[in-house]
């Protein structure tokens, strides 16, 4: 006679996510083990999207890099340009010509506006809330058609040369550019007053991911992640690059408002905050543009001097690391970007612990991390 | 501090063990002894007029006769930077791994495992990255010769446009 009993038995389990699925912002995969509902460890499993571009760069030299810099970071290319132009120009001992930093500056915040409002679209359809997700790409959608008509592209901009920007702004660009930010400002607001305060988003995130300020420093984090944390970081006044000292804005950090200090809630905020101040900074650039030319005289076959650097650009998903060597050929010896999602990445399992697995696709979209720009 | 002043406190603690400083205009860096990178790491963290509190970037780079180790170091709380070098030999190539006072060092030192064939000591997860685990090589080296074919999936494709193309080099 088998003797039943009443005691409950849970098994842990496997559960395979992705790399096809639709909240891990491209091709991602997890092996997440969990008991039940609740998970032990989420373990990222990356590579899906590797291209190689470092070693790419080692073929195709300084002038036909460009292009392929669109690819790391296809949400917001006008950094990856930029981050690979400036490390060139140090290389080379460039100077950009003023007009064409403000080119650069002016499509690079846009750019952030474009990123930041996918970022934050999509968080809100990651935890099931479709409509605001409309809002923001409409928004979005009318940053492409901007873009689009400075530099022919909606995605892959290849805007920048080593040097400077390859077109002027069109005539009449500056008006259109003031009249969308005119319209921007207030949609900021409504979209706050949509879905950033609403009881079920904020309960959804407050105190999920929780990540102190001693580990983000640790883990390398960057960008919007680290200054959730309540580190006030950010490249482009700590340490200024192209003409970022003229504008006058602020750096929003994270105050752990509605929970905790560091939690998804306040990275969503800090991107929402900033989304108000790269609306600043593009109207005093819009306004401030100096006239000139707005690319240098590089030679063709540009051959920078033996030699190495490291530079380092604030872009939407924070502080990119651009590490070029040149052997004095026309092509790098190496090149290496160091970018924010990847760093994010590395921070995932160990946050996982403990969540549940509803919360997991949360905690990355807070994250915003981008597949391409880990595996490059 | 400036990048040399960093180098000069590290070599007066440490001596023969920091190889050479490099001035460069651009980023001066220092070679030091691959055998001593754990215990100098640590004594950068640890120095309070240092700080070294953040591993921004570690990457490798593959110099034909020798493999190096690149490690750049940031300092939040000084707000300065500074950058190590290792030399490795190029036939299996080993250094001890950072991990475990940078905890960043992790996913980077598993990227130049996967791309260059590092080997790290003591590295909790030393798995391939980026690249399929079964991936013949390491892509990043420049002797690297891209396979032909990988699971039977050819990785050439022969243009078609170029065939017709009578003055097309074949």
């Amino acid at each position: 006679m088998s003797e039943t009993t009443n005691t409950f038995r849970t098994e842990e389990m496997s559960l395979n996510m992705g790399p096809q699925h639709p909240s891990t912002h491209g091709v991602l995969r997890f092996v997440v083990r969990a008991d039940g509902e609740v998970m032990r460890e989420a373990i990222p499993d990356v590579g899906y999207l590797h291209r190689s571009i470092e070693k790419i760069a080692e073929k195709v030299g300084y002038h036909g890099f460009m292009p392929y810099t669109d690819r790391v970071d296809y949400v917001c290319a006008m950094f990856t340009n930029q981050g690979w132009g400036i490390a060139c120009e140090k290389l080379g001992h460039i100077e950009v010509p003023r007009r064409g930093e403000y080119c650069r500056v002016i499509a690079a915040e846009f750019n952030r506006l474009a990123s930041h409002l996918l970022s934050v679209g999509t968080m809100g359809m990651d935890i099931g809330a479709m409509t605001p997700f409309t809002h923001a790409i409409r928004e979005r959608e009318m940053i492409n058609d901007l873009i689009e008509e400075l530099c022919g592209a909606r995605l892959t901009f290849n805007y920048m040369r080593i040097g400077g920007v390859a077109w002027d702004l069109p005539p009449g660009w500056r008006e259109k550019a003031v009249a969308y930010l005119d319209h921007l400002d207030p949609i900021i607001d409504e979209y706050n007053a949509l879905i950033s305060f609403n009881k079920i988003f904020v309960e959804r995130l407050i105190n999920i991911g929780i990540i102190t300020p001693a580990d983000a420093i640790n883990y390398n984090l960057v960008g919007p992640n680290l200054r959730a944390c309540g580190i006030k970081w950010d490249i482009r006044k700590d340490i200024p690059y192209s003409v970022y000292p003229d504008f006058d804005f602020e750096v929003p950090i994270g105050k752990g408002e509605w929970g905790t200090l560091g939690d998804s809630m306040d990275r969503y905020m800090v991107r929402m905050r900033e989304m108000k101040e790269s609306v600043k900074i593009l109207r005093q650039a819009l306004k401030q543009i100096p006239p000139g030319s707005v690319l240098a005289k590089v030679a063709r076959n540009f051959k920078p001097p033996a030699g190495e650097c490291q530079v380092r650009v604030e872009s939407a998903r924070g502080d990119m690391g651009w590490y070029v060597v040149s052997d004095g050929t026309g092509y790098p010896w190496r090149v290496h970007v160091r970018t924010g999602s990847f760093a994010a990445m590395g921070i995932i399992q160990k946050l996982s612990a403990g969540l549940m697995i509803a919360d997991l696709v949360a905690l990355i979209a807070s994250l915003d991390v981008i597949a391409p720009e880990i595996d490059r | 501090m400036e990048p040399l002043k960093i180098y000069e406190r590290v070599q007066e603690r440490f001596g023969a063990r920091v190889l050479e400083t490099v001035n460069k205009p651009l980023d001066p860096f220092m070679f030091v002894d691959p055998a001593a990178i754990v215990e100098i790491a640590q004594y950068m963290k640890d120095d309070p007029e240092l700080a070294m509190d953040c591993l921004s970037n570690e990457s490798g780079v593959d110099y034909k006769d020798r493999i190096e180790v690149v490690y750049h170091l940031f300092s939040y709380r000084h707000r300065h930077g500074a950058v190590l070098k290792v030399k490795l030999p190029r036939d299996n190539p080993q250094v001890a791994t950072l991990e475990n006072i940078w905890k960043s060092a992790n996913w980077m030192e598993r990227e130049i495992f996967d791309l260059l064939g590092v080997n790290f000591e003591g590295h909790s997860d030393m798995r391939r990255l980026l690249m399929p685990e079964d991936w013949p090589g390491y892509p990043l080296r420049k002797d690297f010769v891209e396979p032909l074919e990988y699971h039977g999936i050819s990785t050439v494709r022969e243009s078609p446009i170029i065939r017709l193309d009578p003055k097309a080099k074949k």
